[in-house]
């Protein structure tokens, strides 16, 4: 790729890291980019290794993750802060990268030690890209 | 022991120096036709002798190959970070989405002070954080440092 589509590429992650909430509008992303949906998102995932939908999810479980760490809000409460619009999406999406419901996670957290430092915490909590998840199922299937 | 000059790799030194020196208001400390390389440094206001050496990497250093593999790291965003700190980061982020710069993320209260970023001209990732109190606990055993 050259480093001018590159550059468009990253535009569009940037967008997305900071309108994470917002309705994913993948036409508009492309259309300033110059090319065509399906090529964007193909093209999208070869630089980042998950298509700007799943991107898009990842980093709204991310946010969702930090919010079950450090808020007390309900988890109805985080699912639409985070930019979905019912539970069930939320639900399926958080499920999908961490591997375990909101709920679930949250108890999860709450039993680390608190000796470990936070940060560490977060590091190992981190959500997986699409990509590595992939390749750890195709590892546990050999 | 101290740091006297830091590498960032750009694409592009000349659009770099316009970035560095009339965007964000670095000065420029040396610029030497050194013939294949051009020794290019500036330096943040506060901070005259900390140097930034803004460095195209090409051959003969490393292969065209590589250095094209480069070239689209840094063009991805992932090559390098420069932290720096301000008096204000809010001004400062408005004055620099004023001249257009590509941001990141708009300024956040954080438990270390506020903060915020964007990109310079190449995609390097740029951080500006205010250092102040903001009443956001430290995560729990995180270690403040000597400041």
């Amino acid at each position: 790729m050259t480093t001018r589509e590159v550059a468009f590429l990253r535009r569009a992650k940037d967008y997305v890291d900071r309108a994470y909430a917002q309705p994913l509008d993948v036409a508009a992303l492309a259309r300033q980019a110059h090319v065509s949906p399906a090529h964007f998102s193909r093209r999208f995932k070869e630089a980042y290794g998950e298509s700007p939908h799943q991107y898009v999810l990842t980093r709204r479980v991310e946010r969702a993750q930090e919010l079950l760490r450090n808020t007390d809000l309900r988890v109805s409460e985080i699912c639409l802060e985070v930019g979905f619009q019912s539970l069930g999406s939320f639900s399926s999406a958080f499920s999908r990268v961490t591997g375990m419901t909101p709920t679930a996670y949250r108890a999860t957290i709450a039993g680390f030690a608190p000796s470990i430092p936070g940060c560490w915490a977060a590091q190992w909590t981190r959500p997986a890209t699409t990509a590595r998840m992939e390749k750890r199922a195709d590892a546990a299937g050999d | 022991m101290r740091i006297p000059i830091i590498a960032l790799r750009v694409l592009d030194q000349a659009r770099a120096l316009t970035f560095y020196t009339e965007t964000l208001g670095f000065t420029l400390t040396e610029d030497l036709d050194l013939g294949p390389m051009r020794w290019l440094t500036v330096s943040p206001p506060d901070q005259p002798d900390v140097n930034v050496l803004l460095e195209r990497v090409g051959p003969p250093i490393v292969d065209a190959d590589t250095a094209a593999q480069i070239d689209e790291l840094i063009a991805k965003g992932v090559g390098g970070t420069l932290f720096l700190e301000v008096e204000d980061c809010r001004r400062t982020f408005d004055d620099l989405v004023a001249k257009g710069v590509e941001v990141i993320q708009e300024p956040m209260e954080r438990f270390y002070g506020i903060d915020a970023a964007f990109r310079d001209d190449s995609g390097n990732h740029i951080r500006v954080t205010q250092r102040v109190e903001t009443g956001i606990p430290w995560p729990e055993g995180a270690m403040q440092g000597q400041s």
